[in-house]
């Protein structure tokens, strides 16, 4: 499998083996495994493979999407998951298809390497005897020898060899050298990415302002090890969220397009170094040791202090927010509260961040904290906490929960420091501050830089193997009648070699004095039309493509 | 923090700039056009002969960067006596050309300065760059090669792209989301837009090679001819498509946490990629060679407009910032 090939290309289909055993099958099938046909059904399969990874919602991109196919149309998704359509690119027949090609290639490419290892020491190949009928030619008189036209080809640095009569030259080698680092560059590029997800991980967090986070599996929301990654190898650092920041639009067409985002850490890199600060931005992640923490997302954390029938504090802290709708930052959340007398207590919240009535309702227009307030759902009964479910701290399960008083669905927003009084003395909430938090993801990928040096090497090899091209050049010197004849084995290499000859053949002419005959190109419809008396020349033009 | 302030009247200037680079593209295209139906026709000669003329037309071209404004460069051959009106015609389309191009870049940098950002964060300013690369692709390939043909298709195309741009596109010069805000926006999104230039040339040249009827007398070059001309592009545009690609990965892990993660635009430039490293291991195939190769290049071409386009309006992922209008 490769690029180019102006000698290897014919891999043409072997013929099917009539008996020949176990051996002579596994040789057909190795052939035609290798072969440039396979290759290219393999590169088509592999790019028709990857397109349901972007039609379907993917398990390792977004959960929540997948989990919300299955709750929108149970019957197909389970249709879709039979063909791991949700995984499409850490399914077995997605591996089964690279893994083929990436057989394929290295038996294209390995054999290959040993043919140029061995070419590289091989000298020029002979002078054809009619250099006239070569796709490039020309001939003059001149004293030059064959001394002199070697020593000219080689400071050009061809390749040199010479013969009684003739020298052969070649050059162009480096075009196969990078067709080769392309291909094996790309067999490394599987391999980093390979190791990177075993020895590498990922894990999300939500940190809320004021709160900390120490690098250990438990502190994350969601943790995505590498097979190979023990809970002892996690770099030990840990930090505070002193402060976030987010800039909007204030005013215009594009108001409340956020601007900025802006995080102040407090980074211990290990339990005893001195903190730090650091600020994390998007697009700067903070990096302890080749472990990046990222800035992903933010929302609002309302506080609260929810008191119940009896008296007591049940409840006292902030509570995360989603927001529904980005432009304003509109946000709902839940407060369950498991410990509240005589009855538990749960909480739908939204939250308002610039607040304005409008009518008998109230919205938010701007995504910025400019007047919160929220609006305050109560229920108590049963949470359904102990029936050992789990449960999303997002959503309240309402099955054995009433409503506190009169539900409305526009109930008066409470402003920071409001206190709202629960019906049947269930108790208060208080709406006591607004803080913000923020979701980080902490990746350790130790692939990341082979995989890079990798793909900066198969870009080097890919444009050595596309630019460079490879020919030959060959002089014979009959008396003082100079013959150079010349090809590309490149395809479609003809066009730059014609110019390239005629350079040559005019540094040839200009090695030895003497008076130029002939230019290499008749049609060049520049000034050397041929003066009959001289020398004959056999000019052509073919071009190399056979 | 970035400035929020857009400075309206360039901002404007922008836009008429833009309409008025349309303009000129159309009036190209018809220029272009009037010498391609006025002008003279070409047949294929017999298949020795064609050969011949195929490497005479490159030699042409690359040795020296002069005689390609010329339109009857040396590979036509059959005298058909063109009028000398139609030879001009095919001058003053590329002066047009030229002027046209000078406009796009007059958008696009007066559009960069009212928001001082770089002007490709949004769908709009994509899709004007693109353009822009097409026809740059086209007019620096002119200055070497004798594509004067393809000017017509180019400026319809481009013109075509900036049309849908302007109706459908358009929003208002702003600030980009915080995400857009790096440096490697300068370099991968310039990457992903000189590549996609080049590949709409070769787009074109493939569309051609499969309409173009050998044996016939035609207006367009021979096949061998397209066919080289669209291998050249491709050459020149794959190794910057991977470099886009990669530096579109080095972007990624600076920003999301991972290099590589089958976000649908990830999925799509990859699809494109494969593509034509498929059309580049097919032409050097025996039996994929020609008219086969041709389509797996169109095909590819489909994949890079779908990804450059229709990713940002079908999928919803990581890529979506193209703040389409609704």
């Amino acid at each position: 499998m490769t690029t180019k090939s102006e000698e290897t290309e014919v891999t043409e289909r072997e013929p099917r083996p009539a008996g020949l055993g176990v051996v002579g099958w596994l040789r057909w099938g190795w052939r035609t495994l290798t072969s440039m046909r396979t290759a290219l059904i393999l590169l088509f399969l592999f790019a028709l493979g990857s397109v349901p990874g972007s039609i379907y919602p993917q398990r390792g991109v977004d959960p929540g999407r997948v989990a919300q196919y299955f709750e929108n149309s149970p019957t197909e998704a389970e249709w879709l998951d039979r063909f791991w359509m949700f995984d499409v690119f850490t399914s077995p027949w997605f591996a089964a298809i690279y893994l083929l090609l990436f057989l394929s290639l290295a038996g294209c490419v390995f054999p290959r390497v040993v043919v140029h290892f061995k070419e590289l020491r091989r000298k020029p190949p002979a002078a054809p005897r009619n250099l006239n009928r070569l796709p490039q030619s020309a001939s003059f008189e001149s004293d030059l020898t064959v001394e002199e036209a070697a020593a000219r080809l080689r400071r050009d640095r061809f390749r040199v060899v010479t013969g009684p009569d003739w020298v052969g030259a070649e050059k162009g080698y480096l075009r196969e050298t990078g067709n080769l680092l392309f291909h094996i560059s790309l067999l490394a590029l599987l391999f980093a990415v390979g190791a990177g997800a075993l020895f590498g991980y990922r894990g999300n967090v939500l940190v809320v302002e004021g709160e900390g986070f120490a690098n250990t599996v438990a502190a994350y929301d969601r943790f995505i090890p590498g097979q190979q990654v023990s809970a002892e190898s996690l770099q030990p650092f840990s930090f505070t969220l002193k402060d976030f920041q987010a800039t909007y639009v204030a005013a215009g067409e594009k108001r409340g397009q956020p601007l900025d985002y802006a995080a102040t850490l407090s980074v211990q890199d290990t339990p005893s170094s001195r903190p730090r600060d650091v600020e994390l931005k998007v697009n700067e992640p903070l990096d302890v040791d080749g472990t990046l923490t990222y800035l992903l997302g933010h929302g609002y954390a309302p506080t609260f202090k929810v008191t119940d029938g009896k008296g007591h504090t049940a409840y006292e802290g902030a509570v995360p927010c989603l927001a529904n709708d980005q432009a304003t930052y509109t946000s709902e959340c839940v407060i369950k509260v498991p410990d509240a007398q005589p009855d538990q207590l749960g909480f739908l919240v939204r939250f308002l961040p610039t607040t304005v009535p409008n009518g008998d309702t109230w919205v938010s227009v701007f995504p910025g904290a400019a007047n919160p307030t929220v609006q305050v759902f109560p229920f108590s009964g049963d949470l359904g906490l102990k029936s050992g479910q789990p449960q999303s701290v997002y959503q309240l399960d309402t099955d054995n929960l009433k409503p506190l008083g009169k539900m409305s669905t526009q109930p008066k927003p409470l402003n920071v420091g409001d206190t709202l009084e629960l019906a049947d003395g269930a108790g208060t909430i208080q709406f006591t501050g607004v803080k913000e938090w923020i979701s980080l993801q902490t990746a350790y990928d130790p692939g990341r830089m082979p995989a890079l040096i990798a793909a900066a090497a198969a870009v080097l090899g890919l444009v050595l193997s596309l630019t460079v091209q490879r020919r030959r050049v060959w002089v014979r010197v009959r008396g003082r009648q100079v013959t150079v004849g010349g090809l590309t084995r490149t395809e479609g290499g003809g066009a730059s070699f014609t110019e390239e000859f005629a350079e040559i053949v005019t540094k040839l002419r200009g090695a030895a004095p003497s008076e130029p005959s002939e230019r290499s190109q008749p049609e060049d419809r520049s000034e050397d039309d041929s003066v009959p008396d001289r020398e004959p020349v056999s000019p052509s033009n073919r071009s190399a493509e056979e | 923090m970035p400035p929020a302030q857009v400075n309206e009247g360039l901002a404007t200037l922008s836009d008429q700039l833009i309409l008025v680079t349309v303009l000129l593209y159309l009036v190209a295209m018809i220029a272009y056009a009037l010498e391609l139906a006025f002008g003279r026709a070409r047949t294929a000669a017999a298949p020795a002969k064609s050969r011949r003329l195929v490497s005479v037309g490159a030699a042409g071209s690359d040795s020296s960067a002069s005689a390609e404004a010329e339109p009857d460069a040396p590979s036509t051959a059959t005298p058909a006596a063109p009028a000398g009106w139609a030879v001009k015609a095919g001058a003053v389309a590329v002066v047009i050309s030229w002027l046209g191009w000078a406009c796009n870049l007059g958008g696009i940098l007066t559009r960069g300065f009212a928001v001082d950002r770089w002007p490709w964060g949004n769908m709009y300013e994509f899709v004007v760059a693109l353009c822009f690369a097409a026809v740059s692709a086209f007019l620096v390939l002119l200055t070497r090669q004798p594509i004067r043909f393809l000017g017509a298709f180019v400026t319809v195309a481009a013109a075509l792209g900036l049309g849908f741009a302007v109706l459908f596109l358009h929003v208002q010069a702003g600030p980009v989301m915080p995400a857009l805000n790096s440096y490697w926006i300068a370099i991968h999104v310039t990457a992903a837009v000189v590549a996609g230039g080049l590949f709409l040339v070769a787009g074109v040249c493939a569309v051609l090679y499969l309409v173009r009827n050998d044996g016939r007398v035609s207006v367009l070059p021979s096949k061998e001819q397209l066919d080289r001309i669209a291998h050249r592009a491709i050459v020149i545009a794959f190794p910057i498509w991977t470099f886009a690609v990669i530096a579109g990965a080095l972007w990624a892990d600076r920003a999301w946490g991972r290099y590589w993660g089958w976000d649908p635009k990830e999925v799509w430039s990859f699809i494109t990629w494969i593509a034509y490293a498929a059309y580049l291991h097919a032409r050097a195939t025996a039996g994929w060679r020609g008219k086969a190769a041709m389509i797996v290049s169109l095909v590819a071409f489909a994949c890079l407009l779908f990804n450059l386009v229709g990713v940002n309006i079908f999928f919803s992922g990581l890529h979506s910032y193209a703040d389409v209008p609704k």
